[in-house]
């Protein structure tokens, strides 16, 4: 299984975007192009120690060449420890597939949302907008692209297939992600890695689109400003940014014009927290919140639940109301979605 | 005697009928067990007396229990005998707030006693232990309990202020300061003889009253796990998170289910400030002080999830209890060895020796008594209360560990009869024929809980 | 039906720990049989060992041990609260032990009395038949079969409450009927174990019910909601949802009623079948409205349940119905339930006590916010 990446793009690029754009590496386009290189030819370089694995420029290059998963796999070959090993090594035991989760797989049907492994959104998806669609989860549909974080490619891969067969024996073709990341995993991983995906994908947001498209009676436009935290994985299908901008346009919510949002966006901070780089968390999730609180919106709007609860408290204190995209389109049908996690 | 009985405690709280005498024959671990003839449930201290002055006409033990709780068979009558249930002398007497004390009776639970405060004192709490909550407040405290505030202020038996006891001839008595002023705030600065009724497990009489120490209770309250993979930085992590004074409750858990657990040692920081910048700050020191081991990748934090942190921020926590479902069989006992913190790894290694050769289910909970002046290591074991073969396993791994546990200095808390027979085999000459002695001039008739640190 | 669980593979799983003796915030003993005895057979986990050493032939049945079993009036505070993962199976183990106790003919005298006045008269106090002739309006194929239940059909606290109801249904124009010789649907018979009798009734309710084309039963009576719902698998409204929608939806027009209300739940509506937010909005828009400190899942139970509003092994001075009275005296001046069992029960309490306090059934109030 290897990754589709050509180092001679590298060699040859006119851009460097990759790192140039990088909000964390402040690398001038010469000095981008010498890292790059190394990284091109599997030598180490700086950026394996100095990345923090935002996704960002698997979005910014221009070539799809794959740099951030080259990144993680050069960490991985020179040892890069970015969390506390216990951490680290203890994420790969908790989300390995047991008996038990093999054993909750059932044949549900053609269509399926999958859940990934957020068992705290059970009741925020039972909802008119999810009618008709079975939930599945757990750790044996789970992407584990989240060990991109962790320098920790080699389990990512391991895992993969066995996600995918795991997917079909619940006998869906076409399966709805509620979360970027496992959407992710089906359309840029897999491609990256060669990997068949026997089923149809479907990113929410465009779900979220298309069911509101074919019930437009049912909305009261909110009329709302909001604030929307664009996360890590969402950079693996920028495609689906522009149907967020319709289904906001739907709901009657207006995405305001920030500084971290869209090409922009910046981390949640969660994962520094487990790397155990506290000040670098502070400093994002502070910059992230003040600006949503300068724009003027009144939500804080996530999709990803890891996103909600980083920041939920902290946007709430700063006077924002958090929430998730399809709670969002919750009350815009007249629903009254309960906080997620909460009794 | 029932009929004696009946005219103290009144015909509705006296059994001598076979369903009480078959509950009150055991507690939920391991010991065998051993029937009293009555089950008695006093209202008063008059009652009380009444009963051990009859107890000593009579020549027969009496026991007095709480919550049976303590899981080392302590409230079983060893010799028959009078168990004399304390939970309906329930009522709170008196909360002090600005000394910060309160006096109970000897039966309020320590759940009552924190729903009380919660509602009536919000800014006191108890220092609750880890006890389902009918346990009650004073057994604990008498047998040298910990809980949430331990690692501040020691064993909940140094957080005594004063009592009032039956002694095993009937007399009543009060020690600590409430035997000279109307106020129960203090032990000192008189003779403490507080010290002849804690850790006898009621063998010098039946405390009726307590006066117990209340502390501050903070609007703000958060929890932290350190996770490593190598047993001998523990001592080192707990030190040093000591040493800031930032922290409320230590407590240190490590067990192979779930499996993702297995191999790592988790300790658990429990911060309270009365504003969240005091919180942020506490924590940050916190984690300053373990940045060494962060940097060197070797621990670092877990995140917790919004709902792992509500089970390990409840109080008591009921999580632990559930350990008894581990074999699906509704036991479990430990042996809680306190020792000096340094000695984790060795304890640690200990443990994993015994459970390894004998091939028992196990889970090792640790909490941090002083600033690290010494440690409550428990060692537990699951069991199927239905097969014997698997309780017989359980009993033997205790066994064990007890012995274990003296041969690395360390001393069995709340130690089964057994257990307190090999204490007393390391312990001092002079030491026991004291023990030996206070019990001889205490009770004369040996009516009070025999059995127990009996010097033969 | 109910399912009779097999309780020699959950027994031995309780560890007698007494989380279950609590409410949420552990302020008091909430087992209503332990409160009252104080000794430990009387909760959960002693009767879990209990049965489990009857099971073994470590101890023989007596009456005592048959008066412990059924001094549990199965108010489902073990089950809430039990921090274990059989909890929900609780109640059920103690009904099943009391089944096979019932089969091997092991019962204690008055609930032997209970089941024959039952078997033989379709009450367990032994009465006459016909108890609802008085209300004069037999079932005729009505949207509403209305059964009264037991206690509202003999008791004269009850069956006041019951014309309070059946002057709302007026009212509203609800269309309903009674039979005039209901008999008992029997879900204390099968909650106190006697399976047997209760099928016995079962089957004689059917059959009527068949024979006269009901399709929809209205009760006041939560133990009734609960054998209908749960166990004969019937369309059934329970009174305070019925009243709540009719109060919603403009139906009845109710003003206010003076002095604070509180409520208490009735375990077969509450802990049981899950109602809880009806009556609450119905008195909170009646009137002013004050939670007693345990409410809800937190109830404390009237000591009624299971047969013992007729046993009356949960009475006298220390009685549950008593310490629930004085708990409501301190938080209002009107104690509102919704069951006939707890009215009687309460409202007896109060005399007992006496106390300042009114006890109503929720029909009552809304009659008197209606005329207000
Ligand atoms: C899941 C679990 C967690 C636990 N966690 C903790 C914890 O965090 N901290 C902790 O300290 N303990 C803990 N324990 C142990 C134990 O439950 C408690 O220490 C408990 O408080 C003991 O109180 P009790 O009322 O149950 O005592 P009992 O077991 O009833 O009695 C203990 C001893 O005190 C004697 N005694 C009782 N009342 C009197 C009296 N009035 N006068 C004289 N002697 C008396 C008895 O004879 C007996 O010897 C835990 C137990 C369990 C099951
Ligand atoms: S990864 Fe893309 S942007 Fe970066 S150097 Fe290679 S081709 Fe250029
Ligand atoms: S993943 Fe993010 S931090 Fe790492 S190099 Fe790419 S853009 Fe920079
Ligand atoms: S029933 Fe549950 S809560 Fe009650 S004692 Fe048994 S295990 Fe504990
Ligand atoms: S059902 Fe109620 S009365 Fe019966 S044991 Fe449980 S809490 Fe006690």
């Amino acid at each position: 299984m290897n990754l589709k990446f050509d180092p001679d793009r590298c060699f040859n690029c006119d851009s460097y975007a990759c790192l140039t754009k990088c909000q964390y590496l402040n690398y001038d386009f010469e000095s981008a192009r010498e890292e790059r290189i190394k990284i091109a030819k599997g030598e180490y370089s700086k950026v394996l120690e100095e990345c923090k694995t935002c996704y960002s420029c698997e979005e910014y290059c221009p070539y799809g060449n794959h740099p951030f998963y080259r990144i993680v796999e050069l960490q991985e070959e020179y040892g890069i420890n970015l969390a506390p090993k216990p951490i680290s090594k203890q994420l790969v035991k908790m989300y390995a597939t047991k008996e038990k989760d093999l054993a909750a797989i059932r044949e549900v049907g053609s269509k399926a949302l999958s859940l990934c492994l957020f068992p705290d959104l059970r009741d925020n998806v039972k909802s008119k907008l999810f009618e008709g669609l079975p939930v599945i989860m757990g750790r044996q549909i789970f992407c584990n692209l989240v060990y991109l974080h962790f320098a920790n490619m080699s389990v990512i891969k391991e895992r993969a297939r066995q996600t995918i067969e795991n997917i079909k024996k619940y006998g869906v073709d076409e399966l709805v992600c509620f979360h970027d990341e496992c959407y992710g995993f089906f359309n840029s991983y897999a491609k990256a890695y060669g990997i068949e995906v026997p089923f149809k994908t479907v990113h929410l947001y465009e779900y979220l689109y298309n069911w509101l498209k074919e019930n437009e009676d049912k909305i009261r436009k909110l009329n709302v400003k909001v604030a929307y935290q664009r996360n890590c994985s969402n950079r693996l299908s920028p495609e689906t940014d522009r149907i967020l901008d319709k289904v906001f346009e739907l709901i009657g919510a207006e995405r305001v014009e920030r500084e971290y949002d869209r090409e922009n966006g910046i981390c949640c901070g969660a994962v520094f927290q487990m790397w155990g780089e506290y000040e670098l968390a502070e400093e994002v999730q502070k910059k992230n919140v003040e600006d949503m609180a300068k724009s003027g919106a009144r939500f804080a709007v996530f999709n990803c639940p890891m996103c909600y609860v980083a920041l939920a408290e902290r946007t709430a204190k700063a006077g924002l109301m958090p929430i998730l995209v399809s709670d969002l389109c919750r009350l815009a049908i007249g629903e009254m979605p309960k906080l997620p996690g909460r009794d | 005697m029932y009929e004696e009985l009946k005219a103290i405690v009144g015909e509705e709280f006296v059994s001598k009928e076979p369903e009480e005498l078959y509950i009150y024959s055991s507690d939920p671990g391991t010991m065998p067990p051993v029937k009293p003839d009555y089950v008695v449930m006093p209202k008063t201290t008059e009652e009380v007396q009444k009963i051990v002055l009859l107890a000593n006409k009579h020549k027969v033990p009496v026991v007095p229990m709480g919550g049976a709780l303590s899981l080392s068979g302590l409230v079983r009558p060893l010799r028959g005998g009078i168990v004399v249930d304390m939970k309906r002398m329930d009522r709170i007497i008196e909360v002090n707030e600005k000394a910060r004390y309160a006096v109970i009776e000897a039966g309020v639970s320590e759940g009552r006693l924190k729903a009380y405060l919660d509602k009536k004192y919000p800014s006191l709490r108890i220092s609750t232990p880890d006890a389902p909550p009918i346990a009650t407040v004073t057994a604990n405290a008498l047998i040298h309990g910990s809980g949430r505030l331990s690692q501040i202020y020691g064993f909940h038996s140094e957080m005594i202020t004063g009592m009032e006891v039956v002694l095993p001839t009937g007399e009543i008595c009060r020690v600590g300061s409430c035997s000279v002023s109307p106020y129960w705030f203090s032990r000192s600065p008189l003779p403490d003889l507080a010290g002849l009724f804690i850790g006898w497990f009621g063998r010098t009489g039946i405390v009726t009253k307590l006066g117990i120490k209340l502390f501050p209770k903070h609007r703000y309250r958060d929890v932290m796990i350190f996770v490593t993979e190598n047993p001998s930085y523990v001592s080192d992590v707990i030190w040093r998170v000591a040493h800031t004074e930032m922290a409320e409750d230590i407590t240190v858990w490590a067990q192979p289910r779930p499996e993702w657990a297995e191999g790592f040692q988790h300790t658990t920081i429990y911060v309270t400030a009365d504003s969240e910048e005091e919180l942020e700050f506490k924590k940050k020191i916190i984690r300053n002080a373990l940045m060494d081991y962060i940097k060197q990748k070797e621990g670092g934090f877990l995140y917790l999830t919004p709902g792992m942190k509500a089970m390990f921020l409840q109080e008591p926590m009921s999580q632990l209890v559930r350990f008894a479902d581990v074999r699906r069989g509704g036991g479990f006992e430990y042996v809680g060895a306190i020792l000096p913190v340094d000695l984790f790894d060795v304890a640690y290694q200990k443990g994993l020796e015994i459970v390894e050769r004998l091939g028992i289910d196990w889970a090792f909970s640790i909490r941090i008594i002083g600033r690290s002046h010494c440690m409550m290591f428990a060692y537990a074991y699951p069991f199927n209360r239905a097969d014997e073969e698997d309780v017989e396993r359980a009993r033997k791994a205790l066994h064990e560990t007890n012995k274990a546990v003296l041969e690395m200095g360390g001393i069995p808390w709340k130690a089964e009869a057994p257990a307190q027979q090999l204490i007393l085999e390391s312990m001092d000459e002079g030491a026991k024929r004291l023990i030996k002695s206070v019990i001889e001039m205490l009770d004369p008739n040996g009516v009070m809980n025999p059995g127990n640190w009996e010097v033969k | 039906m109910l399912e009779k669980v097999n309780y020699a593979e959950i027994v031995h799983r309780c560890f007698r720990c007494g989380y279950c003796k609590f409410p949420s915030d552990y302020s008091e003993i909430n087992c209503p049989s332990y409160a009252k005895y104080r000794f430990e057979t009387y909760f959960s986990g002693g009767r879990m060992w209990l049965i489990r050493a009857w099971m073994n032939n470590e101890i023989e049945w007596s009456e005592h041990l048959g008066e412990i079993m059924y001094s549990c009036s199965t108010c489902r505070n073990c089950v809430e609260h039990c921090v274990f993962k059989f909890n929900e199976q609780l109640v059920d183990v103690f009904i099943a032990a009391r089944s096979d106790m019932v089969e091997r003919g092991l019962v204690p005298k008055k609930v032997g009395e209970f089941f024959n006045n039952l078997a033989k008269f379709g009450n367990p106090w032994g009465y006459a038949a016909k108890r609802l002739e008085w209300v004069g309006r037999d079932y005729a194929n009505n949207e509403f079969l209305l059964h009264a239940g037991c206690v509202a059909a003999y008791d004269d606290r009850a069956k006041k409450s019951l014309k309070a109801l059946l002057e709302l249904l007026d009212v509203a124009g609800v269309d309903y009927g009674v039979f005039s010789d209901e008999i008992c649907e029997g879900n204390e018979a099968v909650i106190m174990g006697e399976f047997g009798l209760f099928e016995q009734l079962m089957e004689q309710n059917r059959k009527r019910f068949e024979e006269r084309g009901v399709k929809k039963v209205l009760t006041p009576d939560p133990h009734a909601f609960n054998a209908f719902r749960n166990y004969y698998g019937l369309d059934v409204v329970h009174h305070t949802q019925l009243l709540w929608n009719l109060v919603n939806d403009g139906e009845l027009k109710v003003g206010k009623v003076e002095g604070k209300l509180t409520y208490h739940d009735p375990c077969f509506l509450g802990r049981w079948n899950g109602v809880y937010k009806e009556p609450r909005k119905l008195l909170s828009r009646i009137g002013s409205f004050y939670e007693m400190p345990r409410n809800r899942k937190d109830s404390f139970c009237c000591g009624g349940g299971s047969g013992n509003f007729y046993t009356d092994y949960l009475g006298g001075k220390d009685s549950p119905a008593r310490m629930r009275v004085k708990e409501a005296a301190e938080t209002a001046e009107i104690l509102v339930t919704s069951c006939p069992v707890c009215l009687m029960m309460l409202d007896n309490a109060v005399s007992d006590e006496g106390l300042e306090l009114d006890v109503r059934d929720i029909s009552e109030v809304v009659l008197e916010a209606l005329k207000s």
